[in-house]
């Protein structure tokens, strides 16, 4: 099966670069990502993932694949990037980082112009690219989220994720060019749970961040995803939770977080 | 496996050439164990020794390049795992070349001792000071915060540039120091080799913005204040949920 989606003729439409980042680690993020590509998939969209954790990268993991021709085979020049994109069970696209990216666990030139280069071949090939990015604010982090059209932070009503969060918002606001910020709440205990962390960390934004920024912040909430156990099983299945248990609330929740990702551009 | 293989002696080896190693050993000022020649006791404390000679400096009595790096690939380790902040400085002697020219060699090296020793009286006892190169040293900090870095790497520029060196004539000179510094990536596994070509990017930064002056790779790590922390956790919206 050929994985790569061929450019639609006429002049070409770029996919929407979005970077998926957290701050702080284990909060779902990888999750989110491979589970937010699969129901855009299924809304008709051409779509591919990016594993962009470049330290410890487990997309892999996440979705039971493995390759012989990754991000890390592209950058040392064994294959082509294209050979490298995977048909992924979700009916969407990867680019898995591989092992040995430990070389790339810090920026620098060549690996800055050969992830530019990976996403900009991409981009006339897909409607939308996910990048999913490692843990912390590290300057590969910051740089792969520099590639991107718009950022989708993911954070869990845990106040350790809340205050990472926060350091990303703030980190991007005042370093990057402003862009779409977006916040999907994974983990929530209670419904409107993910309204209240948009609510708080709006309001420290307002007070810190946004008074010397020629465009101030606005958190948008695509989504919150319940505390579920489906979550857990369809991890240890090593399966998508959109496939494997489709009726689960997190996987309606997921689901309905795409559709407000792409509802208006 | 080769069966004609000469079996290892179980005594004290025999036939063992051991001039050198003892008169390498003579040569440093450690004499030969106190154990009896030729036992395994002495054969292993001869091995020690040589094992320290080699991982030494033989100048300053600091460690050299090789067992820096050996330590510094530990380390990388620990950090990946821990997630634990270290730091490495790269610190070289500014203008050394005009020591050598003007003093002779001989003020050259007792800079060289008397630099490494403000090093490795500035430092604490769980960090490492090398000396890696001809007036190059480095040092490794683990569990060095980011917040303290500027700091820790402005004290040893600062005890360096306080410390005259006295020559055998009896004149004073001092001499200053460039430090570059970079942190070990937290939570990733990376290489010595790459943690040290960082450090050595802001050394000559350093060297090229004036010499005698510090320059750490920047930090991401961003300025989140106890007040910004303290709204961010403050319960009215939690409330509003109850």
């Amino acid at each position: 099966m050929n994985a790569i989606a061929t450019p639609t003729s006429g002049p070409a439409k770029l996919a929407r670069v979005t970077a998926i980042t957290s701050g702080k680690g284990g909060v779902g993020k990888t999750l989110v990502a491979a589970n937010l590509a699969a129901a855009l998939t299924r809304l008709g969209e051409r779509v591919l993932v990016l594993d962009a954790d470049l330290g410890l990268a487990n997309l892999d993991v996440v979705l039971n694949l493995s390759s012989k021709c990754t991000l890390h085979d592209v950058f040392t020049g064994k294959v082509n990037l294209l050979d490298a994109v995977l048909p992924a069970p979700g009916g969407f696209s990867v680019v898995l980082a591989g092992s040995g990216m430990l070389e790339y666990s810090r920026m620098t030139p060549e690996v800055r112009d050969k992830l530019l280069d990976a996403v900009q071949q991409l981009r006339p090939r897909f409607d939308h690219i996910l990048l999913d990015t490692g843990a912390g604010i590290s300057d590969v982090v910051l740089y792969t989220v520099s590639l991107a059209d718009e950022v989708l932070i993911v954070a869990t009503p845990e106040p350790t994720s809340l205050a990472d969060a926060y350091a990303t918002v703030k980190v991007l606001a005042t370093t990057q060019p402003a862009r779409r910020m977006r916040l999907l709440v994974n983990q929530v205990q209670r419904a409107s749970e993910g309204r209240a962390v948009r609510t708080q960390l709006q309001q420290v934004v307002d007070r810190f961040v946004n008074p010397g920024l020629p465009q101030p912040v606005q958190l948008e909430l695509v989504g919150e995803v319940p505390l579920d156990p489906s979550v857990r099983e369809a991890v240890q299945k090593r399966q998508l939770l959109l496939e494997s248990l489709p009726g689960s609330e997190a996987a309606k929740s997921l689901a309905l977080a795409a559709g407000r990702l792409i509802a208006e551009t | 496996m080769n069966s004609s293989r000469q079996p290892v002696p179980h005594t004290a080896p025999q036939g063992l050439q051991l001039e050198s190693a003892l008169a390498l050993l003579r040569q440093a000022g450690q004499g030969e164990p106190d154990a009896p020649t030729g036992s395994p006791a002495w054969l292993q404390a001869v091995i020690d020794r040589l094992v320290d000679l080699s991982s030494r400096d033989p100048l300053t009595g600091l460690s050299n390049r090789r067992f820096f790096e050996l330590s510094l690939a530990r380390e990388v380790d620990r950090v990946a795992r821990s997630g634990e902040s270290a730091l490495v400085l790269m610190v070289d002697i500014d203008h050394f070349k005009r020591v050598n020219d003007s003093f002779g060699h001989a003020a050259g090296d007792l800079v060289i001792q008397a630099v490494g020793q403000a090093l490795a009286d500035t430092v604490r006892p769980m960090d490492l000071v090398a000396r890696i190169g001809g007036e190059e040293f480095a040092v490794m900090m683990p569990n060095c915060p980011a917040a303290f870095g500027p700091q820790v790497a402005d004290r040893v520029r600062h005890r360096v540039a306080r410390s005259p060196v006295t020559l055998q004539d009896g004149r004073q000179i001092s001499v200053t120091v460039s430090v570059g510094g970079a942190f070990a990536p937290q939570w990733v596994r990376s290489t010595p080799s790459l943690w040290m070509q960082r450090a050595d990017l802001q050394l000559y930064r350093a060297k090229n913005s004036g010499r005698d002056r510090v320059c750490l790779e920047p930090s991401f790590m961003p300025q989140v204040s106890a007040e910004e922390k303290g709204l961010l956790f403050s319960s009215s919206t939690w409330q509003d949920l109850e």
